[in-house]
C-alpha cells in the first residue's frame, strides 16, 4: 500500500522503535524564543546536560519586543528577553536578537533563511510551530519539558497521529485569500475536529496557493487541533528555496530536490479520514465568537445560540463579545485594526494590504507590523511604509505585537480589533479585548470604514 | 517529575468547552523566567468574577478539576499545567483533550482523565450536588470512582507505566544514545545547520 507524505517523513525520522513504545523521532531544526524556554535551559542546567546539536538550534526574540524603537519598557519582559541572550550565549545557540537584521516572528525567520526545507522535522516551544509544514515537513509545537528534551537529545518520543487529508478542490474566487480558506475549513470541522491527526492539504486550489499562502494555511492548523498541517514540496516550493541563505546548493540542491519530489503521497495512499471543500464557494470569512472556529462568510449574521452545535458556547461567546444574534457581520465596528503576526505577517500580507489602503484614509487605530525586519526591510525597499503612512497606519518594529499583547500593542477593555493573527481567544490581545479574525484585505478595508469590510465593498 | 497511582480529593465541576490555554494562564504571567508561582495566574481574569465556580469557598481545596469538551486548547504554553498543579490539581477529567496539553500533563505528572461527555455531566452534577463528594482517580486499575459509580478510561501502557513510575523522559531517551549517534551518522547531507 502506498504511504502518504505525513508516513515517509515521519518514517525517515525514526531513531528508535519498540513494541508498546512511542517512536523516538530524531528532530532536524528546534527554534526557540524567550518565553517557553528559560524553565528547559534551567533544567539543562540543573542535571548538568549540554545542548547535544546546538547548530540544529536557532533563537529569536518576537514574543516580548516593543514594535517601537528603543528598549524594553517593563522589566519583567526586559528580564525574560535577557535570559535568553545569556542562556544562548552559555549554550553556544545562534540567537538573532532585538535590532539584528534576521531578528522576527520565529515562525517567519526559519522559511525566510531557508532553514524550512520540505521532509524534515521542525518543533518550537510554540504552537504555531505547523506553520513550517507549508514545506512539506512535519512540524509541530511542543510544551517546556519536551523543549528541554530536544535540547538534550534532538529527539522526542512521540506517537505517530493518524493522518487526514483535505481536499480542497476548485479555484479561490478573486478577493478571496488563503486565510478566508483556512477559516471556512476550520468552521467547518470545528477547533477540535484535527485531534490527533496529521492533515495534509491537497487539491487544485492549495498547489495554486503561493508559499506565503501555504503558510497561513499551515499555521492555523493547529486552531482546528492538528498536531500538524502539510503541504507536499512542488515547484512552488523549489522556487520559494532557491538562493536562500540555508538552502542546499549545487549536488546537494540537485539531490535534494530529487528527494523532495519522492515524498508527495503516493496515488494509492489512504488517509484515515477525507475531508473535502469547495474553495469555488468560499467568500471572505471572520470570526465572530471567542475560538477560531466561531466564524461565519462575512456577508452573514450573528448566528442565533440555537443555531450552532453549541448553544451554551455561542451565548457565552455573543456575551464576552458584546454581539445582537441577527446583526449584519458588515455593521460590526471595529475600533483597531491590526495586520501582522505569524499568519499574516509576511510581505505578500503587507503588499495586500497597502494595496487597499493606497490612496485611503484609515478611520481606526491601525497598527501594520511586519513579521521580521526582512519582511520589513523589503516592505520598504517597495515602498509599502510610505503607503501605510500615508494612509495614516502606523508602520512598527518587527515582532508577534497584538497577536497575543505581551509587549505594550494591547487591546483596552470592551475595545474590539480586526485582526490578522490566529487566535480570537478572551483576553487574548488585551484584558477584555474582542478580537475578530480576518484576512489583511479585510483588516485594510475595515480600517478604512471602520466596520468589517471586504475591499469589493468599498467605493 | 510527581508520580501518579491513585488519588482521591474533591472535584471542581467547570461547564465549559474550548478552555483553551490563554483562559488556563493569561499571557502577562508568561514573562517569569522560574518554573513557580503561576498558581496566581490560574484562570486569572475569569477568577475575576466572583460567580466563578473557583471562587466558591465550597470547592477550596478541591484538587479535580472537571471541564468541558477541548480542554487545554491553543497556546503551548506548559505554563497551563504549571499553574494547575501549583494550584493544587492533580487530575483534569474531561470528554477530550487538545494534544499538546495533554502530552504537556503527562511529562508533568498531571493526570489527564478522558471520560464520555455524559459521565463528565453526570461528574460535574454530581460535585454541584455535594461538593464535599469524593473522587478517587486510580491510575493503576484505570477508573474513576465515585458514590458508588465506576468509570474506566483508557490511557496507555507506556504512558500509564511512566505516570507511575514517576520517569523523567530524557532519562530514558539518553538508554538510547547509540542508536541517536548511529542515526545521525546517516542524515542527508544537505540538510541544514543554523550557523
Ligand atoms: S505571532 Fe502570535 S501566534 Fe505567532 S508566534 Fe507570535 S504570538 Fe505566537
Amino acid at each position: 500500500m502506498g504511504r502518504t507524505l505525513a508516513e515517509k517523513v515521519w518514517e525517515q525520522h525514526v531513531v528508535r522503535r519498540a513494541e508498546g513504545e512511542p517512536d523516538l523521532l530524531y528532530i532536524d531544526l528546534h527554534l526557540i524564543h524567550e518565553v517557553t524556554s528559560p524553565q528547559a535551559f534551567d533544567g539543562l542546567r540543573m542535571a548538568g546536560r549540554p545542548i547535544r546539536r546546538p547548530e540544529l538550534t536557532i533563537a529569536t526574540e518576537d514574543h516580548n519586543v516593543p514594535t517601537v524603537l528603543g528598549p524594553i519598557s517593563d522589566p519583567v519582559s526586559r528580564t525574560q528577553v535577557e535570559t535568553l541572550r545569556k542562556n544562548c550565549a552559555e549554550f553556544g545557540v545562534r540567537l538573532h536578537p532585538m535590532g539584528d537584521a534576521g531578528q522576527g516572528v520565529v515562525h517567519i525567520i526559519g522559511p525566510q533563511f531557508g532553514l524550512t526545507q520540505p521532509g524534515m522535522t521542525i518543533v518550537c516551544g510554540d504552537s504555531h510551530t505547523s506553520t513550517h509544514g507549508a514545506f512539506g515537513g512535519i512540524a509541530f509545537g511542543i510544551g517546556t519539558s519536551e523543549v528541554e528534551h530536544v535540547l538534550a537529545t534532538q529527539t522526542l518520543p512521540a506517537y505517530r497521529p493518524k493522518t487526514m487529508a483535505i481536499e480542497v478542490s476548485g479555484e479561490l474566487p478573486a478577493g478571496v485569500t488563503a486565510k478566508d480558506l483556512i477559516l471556512a475549513i476550520i468552521a467547518k470541522i470545528g477547533t477540535g475536529g484535527g485531534q490527533g491527526y496529521i492533515v495534509e492539504y491537497r487539491g487544485e486550489a492549495i498547489r495554486k496557493l503561493s508559499m506565503e499562502g501555504r503558510m497561513t494555511v499551515c499555521n492555523m492548523s493547529i486552531e482546528a487541533g492538528a498536531r500538524a498541517g502539510m503541504i507536499a514540496p512542488d515547484e512552488t516550493t523549489f522556487e520559494y528555496l532557491k538562493g536562500r541563505p540555508h538552502a542546499p546548493v549545487g549536488e546537494d540542491w540537485d539531490a535534494a530536490v530529487e528527494y523532495w519530489r519522492s515524498l508527495s503521497s503516493d496515488e494509492d495512499a489512504v488517509f484515515d479520514t477525507v475531508v473535502e471543500i469547495d474553495a469555488s464557494a468560499l467568500t471572505p470569512f471572520v470570526t465572530w465568537g471567542t475560538n477560531p472556529g466561531q466564524g461565519a462568510p462575512l456577508g452573514s449574521v450573528v448566528p442565533a445560540p440555537e443555531d450552532t452545535d453549541d448553544p451554551a458556547a455561542t451565548t457565552r461567546a455573543l456575551e464576552y463579545m458584546g454581539l445582537t444574534a441577527g446583526t449584519p457581520l458588515r455593521e460590526v465596528a471595529v475600533d483597531t485594526v491590526f495586520v501582522g503576526s505569524c499568519t499574516n505577517g509576511r510581505i505578500e500580507d503587507l503588499r495586500a494590504a497597502a494595496e487597499v489602503l493606497r490612496g485611503r484614509q484609515v478611520v481606526t487605530r491601525t497598527l501594520i507590523v511586519p513579521g521580521s525586519m526582512l519582511v520589513k526591510l523589503q516592505a520598504e525597499q517597495e515602498g509599502l511604509h510610505e503607503v501605510f503612512k500615508a494612509a495614516g497606519a502606523e508602520w512598527r518594529e518587527a515582532g508577534c505585537s497584538m497577536c497575543l499583547g505581551m509587549n505594550p500593542d494591547t487591546l483596552s477593555p470592551g475595545e474590539r480589533s480586526a485582526s490578522t493573527s490566529n487566535r480570537n481567544f478572551e483576553g487574548r490581545q488585551g484584558k477584555g479585548g474582542r478580537t475578530h479574525l480576518v484576512s489583511p484585505q479585510v483588516a485594510a478595508a475595515t480600517a478604512v470604514t471602520g466596520k468589517l469590510t471586504a475591499p469589493a465593498d468599498l467605493a | 517529575m510527581e508520580a501518579f497511582t491513585v488519588h482521591t480529593g474533591r472535584a471542581v465541576p467547570l461547564r465549559r468547552s474550548n478552555v483553551d490555554t490563554d483562559q488556563i494562564i493569561p499571557a502577562v504571567w508568561l514573562k517569569q523566567v522560574s518554573r513557580t508561582g503561576f498558581e496566581k495566574g490560574l484562570f486569572s481574569a475569569w477568577r475575576e468574577d466572583p460567580g466563578f465556580v473557583l471562587n466558591d469557598p465550597a470547592y477550596a481545596g478541591a484538587s479535580i478539576l472537571v471541564a468541558g469538551p477541548d480542554f487545554g486548547t491553543g497556546s503551548s504554553r506548559e505554563h497551563a499545567v504549571w499553574a494547575l498543579q501549583q494550584y493544587g490539581f492533580r487530575a483534569v477529567i474531561a470528554p477530550r483533550f487538545a494534544d499538546i496539553f495533554r502530552n504537556n500533563s503527562t511529562k508533568m505528572g498531571l493526570l489527564p482523565v478522558v471520560l464520555p461527555a455524559a459521565t463528565v455531566e453526570a461528574l460535574q452534577a454530581a460535585a454541584e450536588a455535594d461538593p464535599t463528594l469524593e473522587i478517587t482517580v486510580d491510575l493503576a486499575e484505570r477508573q474513576v470512582r465515585w458514590a458508588g459509580e465506576t468509570a474506566g478510561f483508557e490511557i496507555d501502557d507506556y504512558t500509564r507505566w511512566r505516570l507511575m513510575e514517576g520517569l523523567d523522559d530524557i532519562g530514558l531517551t539518553l538508554r538510547n544514545a547509540d542508536a541517536i549517534a548511529t542515526y545521525e551518522n546517516g542524515r542527508q547531507p544537505w540538510l541544514p545547520t543554523t550557523v
